[in-house]
This record gives structure tokens, C-alpha cells and sequence, in this order.
């Protein structure tokens, strides 16, 4: 099992669309990926789970995957933070 | 007993202008009586077939309404069906209900439990642009239990004679049923000016009237509705007289348009050949068929706005660049004033584009190009696209809501540093494009001789101005009697403006509600204005009030108009210019 905190970093935070991207990009994996957010769980290839985040700007979110490509997915995960979460 | 007819009159926001007199075509909002049933051990697999059944179906018709939405709307509307793929193919959702099925529940009423409780937990949520996407899981929900119920559609495609549709809200995926010839207007329950609903009604050219909060419950399907889009009021079970009416005032407009669509090509100039230009303002590419249809010469007014509505995420650069360059390609020879982003603080709340707090006094907070200075990255990509356009078309810049030369200046500047990207990246851009600001906050008014100065124009925006000068909330029911466009304040204040830009020597245009009322079209006309930018509709009738009158004489009557007090000495005035056959 690994872990990774990452800041959400765009302006708009995880509204619709990069909800959507982040769940396309955890569904790559075979690990199981999960969003931990205050006292909240959510699974990170569920669209709806994510939306219910309300990650705003600023929020702090955990993630922890656990599998055989665990490492693979959070690196690509925080890759898809530092990059085009915006669009 | 004799059962008289009554008008019920609704009001509503006029979203799209003209008159249409028809039947209802209700649209209604369906809804489900869900059963639980216990479904026994031995067809539960045919349970789970029918359910996976359910949900092919619905993606097929998500991926349909994508690809149509695509083609008539363009990507950005077409994102929000994407979405809704996703909701679909939610493993979480899918397991939950299959769980349930598997447990020997029947399949609609495990998706509606499963649902309804993802639902519920949106409802908790602070933030109100999260909150809403409620709705997309909603319509999700409400597809897969359409199909599992295989209940028989009641769309816009159904329509086979002329119809108004009435109903609770139109969805981008109701849209793209509509059939035409056969849709004479719309009547919704909810709904704004830049609503979807009456960006749709625009284009088509058909009257809309929206935000009518209980249409849909009080309107019968197959009764008779008049729809007056130019007042924003719905009329349900008209009386004949009101019918008679209604149709008088139909016969008397197709009759002017007739007249009117006769001055087409002709230019805008006076009986002693005196020019002004007569240019469009529009809200989004769709419109442009109709600017050209109606002879404008130009579009003074290019709102970006609709770039930011019904959708989910930031226009990108490239959003931009293709919808000012479609628009300046199809407008050649002629130019296009593109407005920078006029967001405010209102029109902002429900976008989420941005975590912005709603405002004590929205109107005079955070909005236009102040929002574009404080977020420059937004700034950015709508400059960056513009630029670029204007490599491939006629494209003029200009600025909302500017209230000083420091502003304007912080505005420049950023301008510059985007020109100097281009530069490095070897982005051909028109190196010469002239830079505006719109005139609408009283302080810019009393100083435009110093703004004109580092300005290539001028345009008067009439409906902020007035609403600054006078104090008066446009939308406050008890006080629109105080909005008043002749009020001497704004008449001298309007004639600073022109006089300041043309000290200066730059053109000053207008692209306020008030260039387009025929009513001060000679009075604008001889206070010197160059440009009138108008709604599409709204050329030909200024066009023909302009034709009717020599400069000189619209120069004397805007010249005793100057010197009046009052009110009353105005409309006296304006009346006695009126019964010259104006228009």
C-alpha cells in the first residue's frame, strides 16, 4: 500500500471535467485507488465519488493505492495535478 | 353554463423578441411510480440482463446526443453529455445495483435507491457549484429508468404541426430534437436572458419568453398560448379580443419587416448624406447569419460570455481563437468588435469556474475586466485567442467596465506581454489591432476626454451607465420607473462622452439597449454618434429612422433636447420629432 498527499492546485478545483480526467487516469490501474478528504473515502474511479469530494482549491487530498502497479498509479495521478487538470 | 375566456397573464424574462399565437405543446417532466418488488431466485439473471440491457441503451442514446449536440452546438455543450457517460459507467454505481438485483431487488428501484442516495449526499455539500451537479446525476438516473421502463418518449421530435413548446426548462438534449418548422416558440418555467434556452430561441428566430416559474403547471397541452417575446409575457387561454389583437399587431409587424427588409442594402446615411455605421451586437457565431441577413455593417458588439455558460470547465486559448475567428471570417470585409470577458459577480456564482463569494452588491464588485485583472490567467487565453484571430479577420479589442486610466493602462499592459509571447512564439497576430472601452461607469464618462486619448474608440454602454448614473436597480421592481435613458444627466453626460472622443479624434459608438430604440435613434443621431450597435433585429428600424431625417435637422433637435430640464420638456420634444413620420 502507498500514499501520496496532493494539493489541488487549480483555480476552479475538481469540478466536473477534472473529476473526470482523474477518474479516467485511476482506472488505468489495477490497484485500488482511494481519495481521502477530512473524514471523507471515496473510490478515485468513481466519477460520482470524486464530485462529491467538493474539492475546492487548496484541499488537501490523500491518496492511497494498493496493487500490483500502486506506485505507477499515484505517480500518475500527481503527474495529471501538475499538469493539464485544467484544461 | 356559459364558460367565459379569461387571459391569464404571465410575466416572464424576454429572451428571444417577436409574437407567436398557437397551440401548447407541453413538455413535460415525467415522472415515476416505482414499485419494489421481490424478484425471486430464479429470475434474477433475466433481472440483471434487463438492467445491463437498460444501460446499453441509455449509452447508446448519450453517445447520440453528444454527437448531435456536437454538430449543432459545438464541443463545449457537447462535454456535458460526456460527463454523463461516466456517471454511467460508474463502477461504484454498477456494483451497488447489481448488489441489489443480485439481493432480489427489481432493477429500477435498485437504481433509483442507489442513486437517490449519491444524490442525497450532494445535497449536503457547501459549495453551490458541486451541489448542482445533482442535476447531471439526475438526468442519468432519469435515462436508465426511462429505458427500463420502456416508457414511450414524449419529445420535441414528436412535434408534426405547429406548436408552442411549453415546459419546465429545455435541455441541450431536448434541443436537438426540435424540428423546426414546426416549433413557433418557446414559454419555460425557468431561465435568464443567456439561458440555453434563449441562446437556442435566438438563433432559430423564434420568440421566447423564459423564467415564467409555473408555465408548465398552468399551460394544458393542445389549448391556445400567445407568446409576446418583446414584453415578456405569456398569455394562457386568451380571450378573442386578445387574440384579435395580438394577430393585428402580427400583420402590422410582417408588414413592416416587409418594408423594412426593402433597406436591406442600402446605407445607413441621412437625407443629406451624413453616414453612420450601423453595426450588430451579438452573443454568440450562430447569430452572424442573422446580422448579415438584416444588412448591419459590421458587429460592434461581440459578448464573449456564452463561452463560459453551459459548461463545466474554462474556455481554453483555442475555444477562443475559433469562435472570434469563425465570426471575423464569416464577417468579412466587415470588423468585429470582440468584448473582453463581462462576467460579474452575479452571473458568476453558478459557473464554479472560479471559488468566488457572493457579493453584497454584485453589480458593483468583482466583475468585467476588474475579474480579468484580478485572474489574469483567464485574461490571458481569451487575449491570446483574440489575437490570434485577428491574423485571419477583421478584429477590434475592447474593454468592459473600465472606470479609470489605471485600469486601462494594467489592461494594456497585460495586452502588451501577450503580444510579445506571440512574438517569441511566432504567432502571426494584426500587430495594428485597435483597442477599445466601453464608457458605462459615470467616472469613465467624466473623464473620457483623458481616456479617449490612449484609446482607438469609444463605445457607450447604456444599460450599466444608466444604472451607475441614476442609482437605479434595473431589475428592482420598485425602481425601474426611476430608469430612465432621457433623464437630462444621462443626455449630458451621453453628449460629453461623443464630444470628449471626438476632441480626441476617434469614432464613439453605442452598443446599449438605447441605440437600438428607434425612439432616440434621431436624438443620438444628432448628438454626433458614429456607430449604433444593435440587436440584429433592431437595423432596419434604426436604419429607417435614420434615412428619414436630414443631419442638420437631427443636429437642432438634439440641440433644444440639451438644453431641457426636465422630463417632460424631453418628451415633448421627442414627440413633435416622432409625428414627422419617423418610423
Amino acid at each position: 500500500m502507498k500514499e501520496k498527499i496532493i494539493k489541488v492546485s487549480n483555480k476552479m478545483g475538481l469540478h466536473a471535467r477534472p473529476a473526470a480526467k482523474l477518474v479516467q487516469t485511476s482506472s488505468k490501474f489495477q490497484s485500488n485507488v482511494k481519495i481521502l478528504k477530512d473524514d471523507f473515502e471515496v473510490d478515485a474511479k468513481s466519477i460520482m465519488g470524486v464530485m462529491t469530494l467538493a474539492a475546492a482549491f487548496g484541499s488537501e487530498l490523500k491518496f492511497v493505492a494498493e496493487g500490483p502497479d500502486e506506485i505507477e498509479a499515484l505517480n500518475s495521478i500527481e503527474e495529471l495535478f501538475n499538469s493539464d487538470l485544467v484544461e | 353554463m356559459h364558460l367565459t375566456k379569461k387571459n391569464i397573464i404571465l410575466k416572464g424574462v424576454a429572451a428571444s423578441p417577436g409574437i407567436a399565437i398557437g397551440k401548447v405543446f407541453l413538455l413535460e417532466d415525467d415522472e415515476y411510480f416505482l414499485i419494489h418488488k421481490e424478484i425471486p431466485k430464479n429470475e434474477r439473471a433475466g433481472e440483471l440482463k434487463r438492467l445491463d440491457e437498460a444501460i446499453e441503451k441509455t449509452r447508446a442514446e448519450l453517445k447520440t446526443t453528444y454527437q448531435k449536440i456536437n454538430s449543432l452546438l459545438g464541443e463545449n455543450y457537447a462535454k456535458i453529455a460526456d460527463v454523463h457517460l461516466m456517471i454511467l459507467d460508474d463502477p461504484v454505481m454498477k456494483k451497488d445495483v447489481v448488489k441489489m438485483v443480485e439481493d432480489g431487488v427489481n432493477a429500477e428501484y435498485a437504481v433509483f435507491k442507489v442513486l437517490d442516495k449519491i444524490i442525497r449526499s450532494f445535497d449536503a455539500i457547501e459549495d453551490d457549484y458541486f451541489r448542482e451537479r445533482k442535476q447531471d446525476i439526475q438526468d442519468v438516473t432519469k435515462k436508465i429508468l426511462e429505458n427500463l421502463l420502456g416508457k414511450e418518449k414524449r419529445t420535441l421530435s414528436n412535434i408534426d404541426n405547429e406548436s408552442i413548446v411549453v415546459s419546465h426548462n429545455l435541455t441541450p438534449a431536448d434541443t436537438v430534437a426540435i424540428r423546426e418548422k414546426f416549433v413557433k416558440a418557446f414559454a419555460t418555467d425557468i431561465g435568464g436572458k443567456t439561458s440555453h434556452t434563449a441562446i437556442v430561441a435566438q438563433s432559430l428566430e423564434i420568440p421566447a419568453v423564459v423564467g415564467l416559474r409555473s408555465i408548465s403547471a398552468n399551460a394544458l397541452s393542445g389549448g391556445v398560448i400567445i407568446v409576446d417575446g418583446n414584453q415578456g409575457l405569456v398569455i394562457l387561454n386568451p380571450t378573442e379580443e386578445t387574440i384579435a389583437n395580438y394577430k393585428k399587431e402580427l400583420d402590422i409587424q410582417a408588414a413592416k419587416s416587409k418594408e423594412l427588409a426593402k433597406l436591406k442594402d442600402l446605407p445607413a446615411e441621412t437625407t443629406d448624406k451624413h453616414t453612420v455605421q450601423l453595426l450588430a451586437n451579438i452573443d454568440n457565431p450562430d447569430e452572424v447569419k442573422s446580422v448579415i441577413n438584416n444588412g448591419a455593417s459590421g458587429i460592434g458588439l461581440y459578448r464573449s460570455e456564452f463561452m463560459f455558460f453551459n459548461r463545466s470547465t474554462m474556455p481554453s486559448e483555442k475555444d477562443h481563437y475559433q469562435s472570434y475567428m469563425e465570426v471575423a471570417k464569416m464577417m468579412m470585409p466587415h470588423s468585429v468588435i470582440v468584448r473582453s470577458i463581462d462576467l460579474g459577480g452575479d452571473k458568476l456564482t453558478n459557473l464554479g469556474f472560479l471559488n468566488m463569494k457572493r457579493e453584497q452588491n454584485p453589480f458593483m464588485g468583482l466583475r468585467a475586466i476588474r475579474l480579468c485583472l484580478k485572474y489574469p490567467e483567464i485574461f490571458i487565453d481569451q487575449l491570446r485567442g483574440i489575437l490570434r484571430a485577428s491574423a485571419e479577420g477583421k478584429i477590434k479589442l475592447m474593454y468592459p467596465m473600465i472606470s479609470g486610466l489605471e485600469e486601462l493602462r494594467e489592461a494594456n499592459k497585460i495586452l502588451e506581454k501577450v503580444k510579445k509571447s506571440l512574438h517569441s512564439e511566432n504567432i502571426k497576430f494584426d500587430e495594428n489591432i485597435e483597442v477599445g472601452a466601453m464608457i458605462e461607469v459615470p467616472s469613465a464618462a467624466i473623464i473620457a476626454d483623458v481616456l479617449s486619448k490612449e484609446l482607438d474608440f469609444i463605445s457607450i454602454g447604456t444599460n450599466d451607465l444608466i444604472q451607475y448614473t441614476l442609482a437605479v436597480d434595473r431589475v428592482n421592481e420598485n425602481v425601474t420607473h426611476l430608469y430612465e435613458p432621457s433623464h437630462p444627466a444621462i443626455l449630458r453626460l451621453i453628449k460629453r462622452i461623443i464630444d470628449a472622443g471626438h476632441d480626441s479624434g476617434i469614432d464613439v459608438g453605442m452598443c446599449g439597449e438605447m441605440a437600438g430604440d428607434p425612439y432616440y435613434a434621431i436624438l443620438l443621431l444628432g448628438m454626433g454618434l458614429d456607430e449604433f450597435s444593435v440587436s440584429p433585429a433592431q437595423i432596419p428600424k434604426i436604419k429607417k429612422v435614420i434615412r428619414s431625417i436630414s443631419y442638420e435637422d437631427a443636429k437642432e433637435a438634439a440641440d433644444q433636447i440639451l438644453k431641457c430640464k426636465d422630463k417632460e420638456s424631453i418628451t415633448k420634444i421627442m414627440k413633435k420629432l416622432k409625428s414627422k413620420e419617423m418610423y
